[in-house]
């Protein structure tokens, strides 16, 4: 399997605070990939780093093409498409209007197709067409983010914390979610996760992050089997 | 009665023009979270690129048209060669950089075209009209007119293509826009660029009645701030209401209490104050509604 993304020795941080000490991952067409870490391992910073949005050093390869250095508008025209942390969602505008400029970089009639394809798959969603999005629960808008990024057509979707300040039974409809995505929509996947029992049930793979440093990585099976991973992230 | 509302209908068409310019201030609010304080300035610069093509024998509507397109052009490359390198600095600094900029413009004007009062030809042609015995002039139509033909084209633009929709995500969060391969940048360079548009037209039409120098647009930008301040700084429907209630204010103040210098400007300002206590973020601003 070539990968999509080839990340390697990738180095970055803010200002004279170095967060991520060369780390090295990957992620194959159609695979979902989840990088397990506790709060400050760098989770964040390394889907920061991906989508440019802060400066970094080493290497990354999207698609054949080395993106280090390019400008968040060009990474996310190459397709990538990054759901961030917070949801991110673009509160004054409509659900309707969120979704659209989720399309910005596409024309054509297809958009609208996608629009309702979008809305069958996250029907809550529909039911809240012409309503702002800021007014919308955590749950509805960490869905209406994913669905946004969808709307790009992206060869790789990346997702910082999904889980992050939603109730356990919205998690786990998300991330049911996702995995629907992955497995019959062939979507491609990164994962940064704190909630390591989810995330492993949807990943094929998976790294574990400690303070800027890859420590362990595997199948998602080897991870839910380790005794380290377990203590840590499952809490057994 | 119809004395005070010949008065009131004046202070319409003063108020359409510190709309215009209010809406202009809100449009650069919104993208790059600046008060423009040399937007006045610009404004008078547009307007005398409509002196100068009118007196070389542009006809007038043309040379308002031609310094719009220059206006627009000019906005832009401020914001992208003198706003965009201290974009992420300090409000104060912010400031300073539209304070400088409001001293270089108007100096740069004064020295381009002199100090003495330039009289700009008409657009239009100079009535009165007197239905009920209330009196109505062609200024004040005029500029109600191009106020509403401003609000109507600012919505289409922004409501209704995908060029808008881009303008209003970037104004709402422009890291989620860039992520979506929105080209931020671009679109503070547009919110500038209109501004500077809205300005040109506004300038060259209240100016024209009275002559131009270098003073000429610094009041009006005083009452256009307190118009932004009075409907919200990120509303555009609070611009346009701000401005005509602060010029209808202003003008029924001068009517009423004439005998004292620059009156007009207390009762104005007193409203904003009251209204400023009672609600921060003005009449039409937004505190914003968010669940997390």
């Amino acid at each position: 399997m070539t990968a999509l993304l080839e990340v390697s020795k990738l180095r970055a941080g803010y200002g004279a605070v170095r967060v991520l000490r060369g780390i090295d991952f990957s992620v194959a067409e159609g695979e979902a990939v989840v990088i397990l870490g506790a709060n400050g391992a760098g989770k964040t910073t390394t889907l920061r780093a991906i989508s440019g949005m802060i400066d970094a050093a080493g290497g990354i390869v999207f698609d054949g093409q080395p993106i280090l250095g390019r400008r968040t508008e060009q990474i996310a025209a190459a397709g990538i498409a990054h759901v961030p942390q917070g949801r991110g969602t673009i509160v004054d505008l409509t659900v309707d209007e969120n979704l659209r400029i989720g399309a910005y970089l596409r024309r054509g009639q297809e958009i609208e197709t996608d629009l309702e394809r979008w809305y069958t798959t996250f029907p809550r969603l529909a039911d809240r067409r012409d309503q702002q999005a800021g007014s919308m629960s955590g749950g509805e808008q960490q869905m209406l983010a994913i669905a946004r990024a969808l709307m790009s057509r992206p060869k790789l979707l990346l997702l910082d914390e999904p889980s992050l300040g939603l109730a356990p039974l919205v998690t786990q409809e998300l991330f049911r979610t996702l995995g629907e995505l992955n497995r019959n929509d062939g979507v491609s996947m990164l994962v940064v996760e704190q909630n390591a029992g989810l995330a492993l049930n949807i990943a094929a793979r998976g790294y574990v992050l400690t303070t800027g440093t890859i420590v362990t990585s595997g199948t998602a099976a080897e991870l839910s089997g380790n005794d380290d991973v377990r203590r840590a992230y499952l809490g057994i | 009665m119809s004395l005070f509302l010949t008065q009131v209908m004046n202070g319409i068409g003063s108020g359409a023009v510190y709309a215009s310019l209010a809406l202009a201030l809100v449009l650069v609010y919104r993208t790059t979270g600046i008060l423009n304080f040399a937007q006045g300035e610009m404004a008078l610069y547009s307007t005398y690129l409509v002196w100068y093509f009118a007196e070389r024998g542009v006809p007038v509507w043309l040379a308002i048209l031609l310094s719009m397109t220059i206006s627009f052009i000019g906005g832009a490359l401020i914001e992208r060669i003198l706003i965009r390198p201290v974009e992420n600095s300090s409000p104060l600094v912010l400031v300073i950089v539209t304070i400088g900029l409001f001293l270089a413009i108007n100096s740069i004007a004064q020295v381009q075209f002199g100090n003495d009062i330039k009289l700009l030809p008409r657009a239009y042609a100079d009535k009165t009209w007197l239905p009920g015995n209330v009196q109505i002039s062609s200024d004040t139509l005029v500029l109600v007119g191009v106020l509403i033909a401003e609000c109507a084209v600012l919505y289409l633009v922004l409501n209704r293509t995908k060029i808008g929709l881009a303008f209003r995500a970037v104004a709402s969060n422009f890291e989620s826009s860039r992520l979506v391969g929105v080209p931020v940048g671009r679109m503070l360079m547009l919110g500038w660029a209109m501004a500077a548009a809205i300005g040109a037209l506004a300038g060259s039409l209240v100016i024209a009645p009275v002559g131009l120098q270098g003073a000429s647009m610094q009041e009006i930008l005083v009452y256009a701030f307190a118009a932004a301040a009075l409907g919200g700084f990120d509303s555009p429907l609070g611009a346009v209401v701000g401005g005509l209630i602060v010029g209808v204010v202003g003008t029924l103040t001068t009517q009423y209490f004439h005998a004292v210098h620059d009156i007009e400007l207390v009762v104005p300002f007193g409203l904003i104050l009251v209204v400023l206590l009672v609600k921060p973020s003005g009449l039409f601003g937004t505190t914003r509604v968010e669940r997390v």
